[in-house]
């Protein structure tokens, strides 16, 4: 059978939802082209707004990578917006001029953010709220200005105002109206949502205009209608959106507010279909993902020719995403003379729930300060069930109204197994018992990967733990606080530390047999990170256990993906010299090495080493000096420095000699994580000290000691630890730094990390109150650098034994 | 080459240790358990052909250093909720001298 082609415009979340709906109907039905015009796979838009307040990272709000395209045999087109489309020869035509063929074609291209008409609006620093690149444009604002003005107290508003007040930037909210969300709130909820963000040192103007955006190269203020104007060095307008309607209007496709689709999902134009915020469907258009999954699954069923589901309007809930708010509301909760209210408030506990009926039918609620009862209300109200019976204890909610009989557990154990528990992606609870007995899932993840509840918005995680634990049983148990290791123990990693000292634990069999282990030799999580605290725990005595460390450990440089190794030798704080220049240049050509790179820690990379090579690699560096550079280890990584007093007009201390003692001392040392330090010779900070785990920098009267920093995709300054006069003062501090970073870290836990846990306050009172405690702790670090600084180079190219690591067991050639 | 072939002896991979047998169409990692059981299995990741002979091997499994996709060396199959197999081979230990058999690899088991 010839397949038909479906070619997709719009590689957003409704578009691939379809297409994941489809393949899961008929896999085989279609050749899949699609088009999208940001320059990602398909991203989870909702979690912007998390990755806004540096909760989440790119990586981690990914629905479908590249990838996933390829696996499923689907053409996909990135950063190519779709031009136009020939509907006579059934073709789009993309910017760059690629076209596809289609029999079916799908528009999904959803919508666009509104930007006011104001004079000054395109200034640089006006930015919208919509997609990846306007949150990198807010991240790089917050990063290096201070006021931030909001325009709009909507949803998306206040999820924007939120993410740059946790960036550290002062915020404020201009708002048309008087109630904030006055589309989903009504005045009372605002106004406790108002009071509980002013609290948290956001400010409002409202009801309050802008009239303009000032500035001359770059926004500096807003202007309102009654003169007032606001600093602002960033502003987000986030007043709307608007369908995305241009390509289909301009091939003639109709459109009112949306592109008009029927109840199908089809278009004027039979072949096209439509789905997403663009579409306009019985007159209503949506800017949820609820409806818009919905909408999906109609639309997968007819094109995969399975059917005749109709798709008939949505009702629809909301949750703000504002990390410690608690927000819900759903459907129409405008009272008149038909409906009656239901209404509790406490103040002191900053609750409100309020139920609106009409005809003794749910018709809206509106829930702050504690919505668990949120997704049994909108299941009611969906149903339309008569609830004249309940009304007396409704707002107090499922649990309390006895309609399934089994206590405990918290709200979701009332809830029947219709209850919907996953709004975005309409997951009921019955569905996610089934899949946790029959598919024996143990684990959130477990959950999201196979039902998919609670992967979008993340509102409903507490009630997908808590069906967990009710489904497990004793497996599973929610209020958990301190996560187990892994799946092979039920302790933590502090509690596993503990008795290993306690009890004098030194091998891993000893760990796993007194603490009981579940698995006879642990996994790949557990052993790494044993290994990690008997060494920690017993320098000089623990014997490393190689079986135990992951690959790069193992092998002393970092696996490529195509299984290939780089090779990093160190150079001490940056520094070279001709001869080691030569002896690199020797080995790169010896063994054809096919990529030399300077790294962004000051040194060279040697990449695409075959692991055979390795040993004689090694051999020949060594021969000239040079040592390993620990680039792929848990380990102490680089020491990054300025040329300061030595060369510089403006050093005032010499940052290379004192990166280089740094280096020599610290070399070697096994960390929870890797770990980078920089020195820079003055407060110019050419060496960026301050995204480093421990970063100096020197002064006129001595050196600033700066803790706790990383670059990487969620970039932390340091912290500022104390300031000392002496480099011997900046080596003892250093010193016990690390080895408090090494004896309470948790495994693969960075310093940054690490310190936003046990705060900053708890590291000072260690380092600096304590002066004895901290010279205890850099007498146990000298005391294991003892044993952990000789060169695994060295070791690995001249032991006989460890060489069979490298080499074939057998090479079996003829054919 | 078919048949049951030696290739080395047991005490040349360590105990949670593997090596991989070099052939001209691709190489085969050899496993050995904690207790001395020993697998064979196409070095190549179900999920991207990462190599498995570099994973940690952990009870009668072996994580992949690529990604983590974690491999039964019994049948080769991942564990889920990853899908997917790799190819196994007959392996037998006789005074401590290892033989993997090639040919008709699949078959040969049932
Ligand atoms: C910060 C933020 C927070 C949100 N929070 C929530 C929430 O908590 N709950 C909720 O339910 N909803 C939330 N939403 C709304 C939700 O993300 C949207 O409803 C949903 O993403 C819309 O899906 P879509 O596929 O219609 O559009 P999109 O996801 O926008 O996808 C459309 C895609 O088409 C592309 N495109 C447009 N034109 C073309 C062309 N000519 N050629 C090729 N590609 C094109 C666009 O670049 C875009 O990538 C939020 C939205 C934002 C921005
Ligand atoms: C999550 C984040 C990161 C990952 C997974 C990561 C991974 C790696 C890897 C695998 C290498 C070795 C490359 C090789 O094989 O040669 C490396 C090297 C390096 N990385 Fe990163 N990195 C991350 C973040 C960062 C950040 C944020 C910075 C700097 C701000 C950084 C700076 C470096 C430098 C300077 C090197 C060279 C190492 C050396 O000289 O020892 N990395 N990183
Ligand atoms: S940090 Fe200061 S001393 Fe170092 S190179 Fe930059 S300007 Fe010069
Ligand atoms: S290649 Fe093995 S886990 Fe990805």
């Amino acid at each position: 059978m010839i397949r038909k082609r479906l070619v997709v415009i719009g590689n957003g979340m409704a578009g691939i939802r379809a297409v994941e709906d489809l393949l899961a109907l008929a896999p085989d039905l279609y050749d899949i082209e699609v088009f999208g015009a940001e320059p990602y796979g398909n991203y989870n838009r909702i979690m912007l707004s998390p990755m806004l307040a540096g909760e989440k990272q790119l990586a981690d709000i990914m629905l479908n990578d590249e990838s996933w395209y390829a696996e499923n045999g689907i053409k996909l087109h990135l950063g190519n917006p779709v031009a136009t489309i020939d509907r006579r020869r059934r073709c789009v035509v993309a910017e760059d001029g690629t076209e596809a063929f289609y029999d079916r074609l799908l528009l999904a291209t959803g919508s666009n953010p509104i930007m006011l008409p104001l004079p000054g609006a395109d200034l640089p620093g006006v930015v919208t709220f919509r997609d990846v690149r306007d949150v990198d444009r807010m991240v790089a604002a917050a990063g290096s200005f201070k006021n931030a003005v909001v325009i709009g107290g909507g949803l998306l508003g206040l999820e924007a105002a939120g993410g740059l007040q946790k960036r550290g930037m002062q915020v404020t909210v201009v708002h048309l109206m008087d109630t904030l969300m006055e589309r989903q709130l009504d005045p009372v909820a605002g106004g406790m949502l108002r009071h509980t963000l002013e609290e948290r040192g956001l400010t409002f103007k409202m009801p309050a205009e802008t009239a303009a955006v000032l500035g001359t190269s770059r926004v500096e203020a807003i202007r309102l209608k009654d003169g007032t104007e606001i600093p602002a060095d960033l502003v987000v307008m986030a007043v709307g959106i608007r369908p995305n309607i241009d390509l289909a209007r301009s091939v003639g496709l109709y459109c009112e507010r949306g592109i008009v689709v029927n109840d199908a999902m089809q278009t004027y134009d039979p072949r096209i279909y439509a789905l997403g915020e663009g579409v306009q469907h019985r007159g209503k258009t949506y800017g949820l993902v609820a409806p818009l999954f919905e909408q999906a699954k109609v639309c997968a069923n007819h094109l995969a020719m399975v059917g005749h589901a109709r798709y008939l309007g949505s009702a629809l809930s909301t949750q703000l995403k504002v990390t410690g708010i608690d927000l819900f509301s759903a459907g129409d909760f405008s009272s008149s003379d038909a409906t009656d209210d239901i209404v509790m408030q406490d103040a002191a506990r900053g609750i409100y729930k309020r139920v609106v009926l009409r005809d003794n039918r749910i018709q809206g609620a509106v829930l702050y300060g504690d919505t668990v009862d949120g997704a049994w209300y909108f299941r009611h109200l969906r149903a339309g069930t008569d609830v004249s019976a309940l009304r007396e204890r409704l707002l107090f909610g499922s649990s309390q109204l006895g309609d399934s009989g089994r206590g405990g557990g918290g709200p979701a154990a009332a809830m029947d197994d219709r209850t919907e528990i996953c709004g975005c992606n309409g997951v009921c609870k019955g569905t996610i018992v089934k899949a946790i007995s029959e598919k024996k899932l143990f684990t959130l993840e477990d959950v999201r990967a196979h039902t998919k509840a609670s992967s979008s918005c993340g509102s409903c995680t507490s009630l997908v733990e808590q069906i967990l634990a009710q489904t497990l049983g004793g497996d599973y148990s929610v209020a958990e606080k301190v996560r187990p290791l892994c799946k092979c123990t039920d302790y933590s990693h502090d509690d596993i530390r503990r008795t290993i000292l306690e009890q004098q634990l030194k091998s891993i069999p000893a760990v796993m047999r007194f603490m009981e282990w579940r698995t006879p030799d642990g996994c790949h999580t557990c052993r790494p990170a044993l290994n990690y605290y008997l060494l920690c725990a017993w320098p000089g005595e623990f014997v490393d256990d190689k079986q135990s460390r992951f690959i790069n450990e193992r092998a002393h440089a970092n696996i490529q993906k195509d299984g290939t190794y780089s090779v990093i030798p160190r150079m001490w704080g940056g520094t070279t010299t001709p001869a080691e220049l030569r002896a690199i240049a020797d080995v790169a050509e010896k063994y054809a090495i096919p990529s030399v790179k300077v790294t962004g820690g000051q040194r060279i990379d040697l990449l695409g080493v075959k692991k055979e090579n390795l040993p004689a690699v090694w051999r020949d560096l060594n021969a000239a000096g040079m040592v390993s550079g620990h680039a792929y280890g848990k380990a102490l990584r680089t020491v990054k420095t300025c040329v300061g007093s030595e060369w510089c007009r403006f050093g005032v201390q010499d940052s290379t000699a004192m990166g280089i003692a740094l280096e020599k001392m610290c070399w070697g040392t096994w960390t929870p994580h890797k770990v980078k330090l920089a020195v820079s010779g003055c407060p110019r900070n050419c060496a960026e000290a301050t995204i480093k785990d421990f970063g100096v920098v020197a002064v006129d009267s001595g050196w600033e000691l700066h803790v706790g920093g990383n670059g990487g995709v969620k970039v932390r300054a340091t912290d500022l630890l104390t300031k000392v006069r002496t480099p011997e003062e900046v080596m003892e501090y250093c010193g016990a730094f690390l080895q408090l970073y090494r004896e309470e870290a948790h495994y693969l836990e960075r310093t940054a990390p690490w310190i936003e846990r046990v705060g900053l306050p708890h590291v000072k009172k260690r380092l600096i109150d304590d002066a004895a405690g901290r010279q205890e702790l850099y007498a146990r670090f000298l005391h294991s650098q003892r044993f952990s600084q000789s060169d695994p180079w060295a070791e690995h190219a001249t032991k006989e034994v460890e060489a069979a690591e490298f080499k074939p067991l057998a090479e079996l050639v003829e054919a | 080459m078919n048949g049951w072939i030696a290739i080395g002896r047991i005490d040349d991979i360590a105990p949670l240790g593997a090596r991989v047998v070099r052939l001209p169409g691709g190489d085969i990692a050899v496993f050995r358990t904690a207790d001395d059981r020993i697998f064979a299995l196409a070095d190549r990741c179900p999920h991207k052909g990462g190599p498995l002979s570099q994973g940690i091997v952990h009870g009668d499994r072996v994580t992949c250093p690529l990604h983590n996709w974690v491999v039964e060396l019994g049948d080769g199959q991942a564990v889920a909720p990853d899908q997917g197999c790799v190819a196994r081979y007959p392996v037998a230990v006789e005074d401590g001298v290892i033989r993997i058999f090639l040919g008709a690899s699949e078959a040969a088991l049932t």
